[in-house]
Parts: structure tokens; sequence; C-alpha cells
């Protein structure tokens, strides 16, 4: 079974993750998709959510991302993302702080930025 | 010492202590233009993805976008001009500046009001001096912007070109920038953000001449090309941002290679001319003393007489 996807995680200003993978899962605006190799080109904009990929060694990559794009071509598939964190790059405790900081202060997008946040490091634990 | 030979030591001491400047930024700039040559790069995958998705949705649907169309008799355009915080680039500036008036001219000649908008301290205080209106401006980024930056500037603009031309929006969006070519060639450009050419931006995106497959667009093609089009704006101006970051530094560099140079001649000018008030020195005193010891022998012979 040859069934491997490339994927390209990009951020704004760096390359976030790239590999291969088996299975890719994002928060579109419509819901959650899966991609997984041979599906069909898609083009769609993504939700700041978790991304999960499923690398081909068995491995589990989580990424926080906040906007952006997910396409897929040829087997390639490309998440691009204004910010993008790797959840092992996440500081839990310094996320909690923020997002302790938002709810008080009411501001709801540094509110929702921290929770994606920390839903992906959480979810890679 | 003589007066003469003191100042020229006076002189050489000081051109000496500008050199040890000039050449400190010149070493600073060079290890700058390597940092954001290296953003550049980084940029990159981001950038060619996007205009990737960007000729995807706009071949693969028929859609019409406000950023896509143009309109039918543009009257307004708006101008980013990119300057630097900064001086001590040469050049770098007035070149950049020069590219906005000339460009500004001529879609003036075309019948279409021109608003500014600028980046860096040396293109607002140009403007200002000459008492010309600035729609927005933004300072302090500019040796190494970010994505945030980008952001911010782009905001604005994106704002006035979805408004109706009536209501103060703007047609057309241009952007002048400092192309980086190389280490030694920096070349200050316009080019037009919006309305997107597809073409031009399809030939960039695969010169290969490689198709682009069907894309299945989720939610709508409309929705992606109203999401796709802001971003892609803003991946531009980044790019712009970042390469006359890059040219700015790379022009200071050069500038201030050249200053050393010339500190470098003058202080063994000022050397030469100071060993000659030496040396003319040392010849008057020696005859001086050669002719008072005649003129002691002359009269100690007269007085043996």
């Amino acid at each position: 079974m040859a069934a491997e996807l490339h994927v390209e995680l990009v951020a704004a200003d760096r390359q976030v993750w790239s590999g291969e993978a088996t299975l890719v899962v994002a928060r579109t605006t419509s819901g959650d998709i899966g991609v997984m190799p041979g599906h069909q080109p898609l083009l769609g904009v993504l939700e700041s959510g978790p991304v999960t990929i499923r690398t081909s060694d068995g491995g589990t990559v989580v990424a926080a991302v906040h906007g952006g794009f997910i396409s897929f071509a040829d087997n390639k598939l490309s998440l691009l993302a204004e910010i993008a964190e790797l959840s092992d790059e996440i500081d839990v405790q310094r996320t909690e702080r923020e997002l302790e900081r938002a709810k008080a202060e009411d501001d709801a997008e540094a509110e929702r930025r921290a929770d994606v946040r920390l839903r992906a490091a959480t979810a890679a634990r | 010492m003589g007066a003469q030979l003191r100042v020229y030591k006076r002189r050489i001491r000081s051109v000496s202590a500008t050199k040890k400047i000039t050449k400190a930024m010149e070493m600073i700039a060079a290890s700058r233009v390597v940092k954001a040559q290296r953003k550049v790069v980084a940029s990159t995958p981001y950038a060619t993805e996007l205009t990737r998705a960007v000729t995807a949705v706009g071949t693969g649907s028929n859609t019409k976008h406000p950023l896509t169309t143009e309109a039918e008799n543009p009257t307004r355009a708006a101008v980013l001009l990119l300057t630097s915080d900064r001086g001590l680039a040469g050049a770098f500036n007035s070149n950049s500046i020069k590219a906005a008036e000339q460009l500004t001219e001529r879609l003036e000649r075309e019948g279409k009001q021109v608003d500014t908008y600028i980046v860096g301290r040396r293109g607002v205080a140009h403007y200002n001096f000459r008492e010309r209106k600035i729609s927005e401006s933004w300072t302090g980024f500019t040796d190494e912007p970010s994505y945030a930056d980008a952001k911010k500037v782009a905001a604005p603009l994106i704002e006035a070109i979805e408004k109706e031309t009536a209501e103060g929006g703007v047609d057309e969006l241009h952007i002048v920038y400092t192309e980086f070519v190389s280490m030694m060639t920096q070349t200050a450009l316009d080019a037009r953000l919006l309305p997107l050419r597809l073409e031009e931006v399809a030939e960039e995106a695969k010169p290969s001449g490689e198709i682009l497959p069907l894309y299945d667009f989720e939610p709508s093609a409309e929705d992606v090309l109203d999401a796709l089009l802001p971003r892609y704006v803003e991946s531009r101006i980044y790019n712009a941002l970042l390469q006359s970051a890059a040219s700015k530094h790379a022009a200071t560099r050069r500038a201030m290679k050249s200053a050393t140079d010339n500190a470098g001649e003058l202080i063994n000018t000022l050397s030469r001319l100071a060993n000659a008030a030496r040396q003319a020195e040392i010849t008057q005193e020696i005859s001086e003393i050669v002719g008072g010891a005649s003129a002691l022998a002359d009269a100690t012979a007269g007085s043996d007489r």
C-alpha cells in the first residue's frame, strides 16, 4: 500500500512541518475534513483550530493553525496558515495565562487563539 | 611641533575615528542583509502556495470578484510607497521616492486621483516637507518587518479597494518598492497589485506549463476567493517589505564601504601632507641652526683679527 500523501505545513514566515502522512484532519469553515491519499483536488478555507496529521511512521503531529487554507492536489497537501505552531512548540503554562488574561480583558480573538493552542497541545498528549 | 603639523595630526585622528564607525556600520549592514535574505527565502513557500491557490480559483471558476475585475473607468488609485526609517543608504530612498513620483504622474495623466500610503520615516518626511497629502503612513519596522506589520499595512488598503469609488474607495492598488536583485544591484520598481491580472499570476505560479487540476472548493469558490485574495495581497506586501529591507541593508553596506574607502584615502593624503610639513619644519630648523652657527663663526673670526 503506497497510500501516502506529502504534507507541507507553512506559516507566512517559515515552513513549520513537512513530510509524508496517511491522514490529515483539519477544520474548514463548513466543518472538519479528513484528507487521505487519492482525495479529489480540494481547496478550502480553514478555521482556527487544531490540525492533526497522522504520519506514515505511525506518529501524530498536531499543530494549531489560525486562519488559512488547505489545498490538495496530486497527492500533495498544503496547509497555509498565517500563524501555525506545532503542539510541542506551545508553552502550555504561558498559554493558560494568556487564556485567563484574554478572558479577563474580554478579548474574544485572543481567547479563541489561546483556546486553540491549548487544545492542540493537549490533543498531542 | 608646528601649527601646521598639529592641524594635520588632528584631522587624521578625526578621520580615523569616522572610518572606524563607518567600517562597523558596513559590517552590521552586511550581516543584516544575510538575515533579511534568509527571511525572504523563508517566506517563499507560503507565497508560492498562495499564488498557486489564487491561480487555481481564478482560472478554475468563473467567479467575478471586485479584486480581480477591472473597473470600467478607474478614477482613483492607491500608491503604496516603501521607504526606510533611516538614511545613510546612498540613493536607496530617493530612488524609490522618484519611482513613486513618476508613477503618480503617470496615473494622474491617465486621469486618476492618487492616494499615497507610505511606509518608512524617510518617505513620510519627504512628503511632509513638500506638504503633500499622505493617506496613511507606518513607521518603525522597516529594518525587520514581520508578517503582522504586513497585515497592518494591508488592512486599510484592502478596505479602500473594497469600498465603492464614490464613497472614497480606490479602483487600483499600486506598490513601489526596491527589488533585491543581488548584493550589488537593487532596483526601485512599481507593480500593480490590484486588480489582479490573473494571466500574470498564472505565469508566475507555473512557468513549466503544468496544468492545474479541477479543484473542489470548500465551502464555495466565491468564499474561497473572498478569503484568499486579501491573504494574497498581504503576502505580496510582506514580500515587498522584506525585499525593501534587504535592499536597504545592501545599500547601506555599499554606502558605508565607500565611506570607509574614502576615509582611508583621506588618511593617506593627510599623512603625506603631515610628513611634508614635518620635513619642512626640520629643514627650516637645520637651516636656522646652520645660519646661526655661521653667523657666530663669522663674528668670532672678526674679533680674532
